[in-house]
């Protein structure tokens, strides 16, 4: 074997190493951006959307995943919901209420150390759907409850 | 600058039940003031939960959480005296932070 040969493919194998670990570290710092703002999510006014800006178009429905809000809720502008995910290695949950102005109400990202659950007080506009979208493992999963309004409370 | 946020941390084995109350008036953007006009977007856009210095949650909001916004979460392998810290964010690029210290089971 010729040696500036050998020292060529050394040098590329080289080079194709740092390349991958550099394209790595790009999308570890995309993952670490993910947690700024989604403003295309925040201003996605159909369910569609919103699940679109969140990656879990199509997501399959959990039973593992379990929403605790009320069946009537007087008042729309205080409606409590909770969130609890027994998915293993959950990440990520979004709260959506499916029929508001602008559907996405919050995104919670977990890192170690938290556990599946969160809960929140959000305001709905009318009777709707609301849902409740998981990424857990790097898989979404959806559950969705429905909760109906009295007064609405986003006026 | 925003008023303290109330932060209560009790510990339930070796979860800690964190639960935070924050004030702020969260506008919406579509209310109308007395006057007619619209009030202008005014919202908490992101909510940072720190354990012993180590984010545990990191949250990001729109205009539908409710005023005077409340977050619940229950933070894994907690200890008596262990630091929680939540700074909050909002649109208008006003912070807080406060922090709190976990209660032993009552």
């Amino acid at each position: 074997m010729n040696p500036p040969r050998r020292t060529f493919l050394q040098l590329t194998a080289r080079v194709g190493a740092l390349a991958a670990a550099w394209s790595a570290g790009l999308l570890a710092s995309g993952w670490a951006r993910a947690a700024t703002w989604n403003k295309a999510g925040f201003e996605s006014k159909t369910l569609a959307d919103v699940m679109k800006s969140l990656g879990a178009t199509g997501a399959p429905e959990s039973k593992e995943i379990a929403i605790t809000a009320p069946d009537i809720a007087e008042n729309g502008a205080v409606v409590p919901i909770a969130v609890t995910s027994r998915l293993a290695n959950t990440q990520q949950i979004s709260i959506v209420a499916e029929k508001n102005p602008f559907p996405l109400a919050a995104t919670f990202d977990l890192a170690g150390g938290g556990e599946g659950y969160v809960s929140a007080r959000i305001k709905m506009g009318q009777t709707s759907d609301v849902w409740a979208v998981v990424k857990a493992d790097g898989k979404y999963y959806v559950a969705k409850k429905e909760v109906k309004i009295t007064v609405g409370g986003c006026g | 600058m925003a008023e303290p946020m109330k932060i209560r941390a009790t510990l339930q084995g070796d979860v800690a039940d964190v639960r935070i109350l924050m004030m702020h008036p969260m506008e919406t953007g579509q209310r109308k003031d007395a006057k007619g006009e619209i009030v202008p977007l005014h919202f908490i856009q992101s909510v940072v939960v720190m354990h012993n210095g180590k984010t545990v949650l990191d949250t990001q909001w729109s205009q539908a959480v409710a005023r005077n916004p409340f977050l619940g979460l229950r933070i894994k392998g907690a200890k008596a005296g262990d630091k929680i810290s939540v700074t909050w964010t909002d649109n208008k690029g006003d912070k807080r932070t406060d922090e709190t210290t976990v209660a032993p089971a009552p």
